[in-house]
């Protein structure tokens, strides 16, 4: 179908509640994944005004809890619709997708998308994939094909395409560092993040440890406890909440070519993204210069400047110059992940990303809000360069 | 010789043939048939015409670095006794590209579209990877 044949699902779906637990290293939250799903959960119905039973459809975060026992949990007797979009990180931004065309069609009246895990106390996404090797994107590809060489987690596999960047287009550690730095700044400014009171400088991000070359310990997104949730409706039900809705303008998602394994794409840098976004754009009727900020997944520097490139905000190879000068700062031209990010808020799979542009479009965002904001691009990466992206407004 | 303790590909499928090459020092790729296409990982069909028919063709074994990555810190417990170490994507003269590692060249030798060449590591009895040097 092409994106102008589903311009009908603009603005038909709302962000209509929010939620979030503590984000927390350390000793970690002593609840488990489920429990941390549940509290962010009921805070976004809460916030929503909405009952448990009102809600009829789940779309869980893949390998995390099911459908069946978050509904059993909080007494959601009626589950009509529910379904797991698996593109990693990708998931939440993509399922925002889904449930837009879910009570576009009647299939479901209120979404709840949650997401969270133990991603510093439980077991880390590195450990996962050595002991399962079936938890890793590509599966039996990357095992057989990857790792009897060396690669074994994420920020191998992207910093691969790094690489390639700074050799194609100049692209510098300094550039690299622009966006850690931002993310940084920005938690300085969110009461939440893990990062607050920790302030970066360039030189701290160049001497930081080199984990994969190039990419740096203050390249790679942080390991935490936390969850979050949001809560989609349709716009007819939204206006009747107490709450100012966050309308979902246009959502998209895609896959590279071939998904399942990274090194023989033909265009390393094409990505799910460059195929998703200006499907999402077309739905929204709106452009890249109508965007006031951007919440885009950081889980290392390189896939922001990546993404902001295959999303249009600058041209193939222009990623390292834009993201340089405080553009991306609070009060630059775009700011981006107004709340730290994975970088430096907390990892919560992409989750937060959007509770995050729906606060800053209700104007809650406090002493980081972006002054007027009326619209914000949200993003999602996952797997081997899995995207989705959803454009929304106040 | 000590024992060989970092993860080695299960045998299986198409893989297990193309290890078997392997096994045999020669690296051989999938190639269509129909239509000639060139293909690595070990797929069922070609993508490009559709055919179901395909050959183990032999590569020239030629080819140029694509790019790497220099892991310091291991993110897998077996590779902690190995780092820093390079995992390197080759571009051979087929086309396609494969992951590997370099057999006679420190991290910091490397350069992109650097000429290489296949050379085999017999890792246990049953295992051969491709790996590379300079050409």
């Amino acid at each position: 179908m092409t994106a102008a044949a589903r311009t009908n699902l603009r603005d038909r779906a709302c962000i209509v509640g929010v939620g979030q637990t503590a984000f927390t290293r350390g000793d970690g939250s002593g609840k488990s994944a489920l429990a941390l799903q549940l509290e962010a959960s009921v805070r976004a119905l809460e916030d929503a005004g909405l009952r448990h039973d009102d809600v009829d459809a789940i779309l869980p975060f893949p390998n995390l809890a099911t459908a069946e026992e978050l509904a059993a949990n909080l007494g959601v007797q009626n589950l009509r619709f529910a379904t797991t979009v698996w593109m990693g990180g990708a998931a939440p931004v993509a399922s925002l997708e889904v449930a837009a065309i879910a009570v576009a069609a009647g299939a479901a009246d209120h979404v709840l998308i949650p997401a969270g895990w133990n991603g510093y106390s439980g077991r880390r996404a590195r450990e996962t994939i050595a002991e399962q090797t079936s938890s890793i994107p590509g599966g039996a590809i990357a095992r057989d094909f990857y790792l009897p060489y060396g690669l074994a987690a994420p920020p191998q596999w992207y910093s691969l395409m790094a690489r390639r960047h700074m050799h194609e287009f100049g692209t510098t550690p300094a550039q690299l560092g622009a966006v850690a730095i931002a993310m940084r700044k920005h938690a300085q400014m969110n009461p939440a993040a893990v990062m607050r009171g920790k302030p970066m400088t360039l030189d701290d991000y160049i001497k930081s440890p080199m984990i994969t070359a190039p990419y740096r310990l203050f390249d790679c997104c942080l390991e935490t406890d936390g969850a979050a949730a949001v809560v989609v409706t349709s716009a007819e039900r939204a206006r009747d909440l107490g709450k100012q809705p966050v309308y979902i303008m246009g959502a998209a998602s895609g896959r590279p070519y071939p998904a399942d394994e990274i090194t023989n794409r033909r265009d390393i840098f094409k990505t799910g993204l460059t195929i998703a976004a200006p499907e999402a754009f077309a739905i929204a009727g709106v452009s890249t210069a109508d965007v006031d900020f951007a919440e885009i997944y950081d889980c290392f520097t390189f896939e922001v400047i990546q993404q902001l490139e295959e999303t249009g905000f600058c041209a193939r190879g222009e990623g390292g110059a834009f993201v340089e000068g405080g553009r991306i700062e609070l009060g630059g031209e775009l700011p981006l992940n107004t709340h730290g990010g994975l970088l430096s808020e907390a990892h919560v799979l992409g989750m937060s990303h959007i509770v995050e542009a729906v606060r800053q479009l209700r104007g809650d965002a406090g002493e980081r809000q972006v002054p007027d904001a009326e619209i914000g691009v949200v993003t999602g990466w996952g797997d081997f360069g899995d995207g989705s992206i959803a454009i929304l407004r106040r | 010789m000590s024992e060989y303790t970092k993860p080695l590909p299960v045998l299986q499928g198409m893989t297990g043939e193309f290890y078997a090459w392997c096994k045999q020092r020669e690296l051989r790729f999938q190639r269509c048939t129909q239509c000639e296409a060139w293909r690595h990982v070990p797929r069922e069909m070609c993508a490009g015409c559709g055919s179901m028919a395909w050959e183990w063709a032999r590569s020239s074994g030629r080819g140029r670095v694509f790019t790497w990555t220099v892991t310091a810190v291991a993110l897998h417990p077996a590779f902690k006794g190995a780092t820093p170490y390079a995992s390197v994507v080759v571009e051979l003269e087929e086309g396609v590209r494969i992951v590997s590692q370099l057999i006679d060249c420190t991290p910091d030798e490397l350069e992109i579209d650097m000429p290489v060449t296949v050379e085999f590591e017999a890792v246990t009895p049953e295992v051969t990877l491709p790996k590379f040097k300079r050409a």
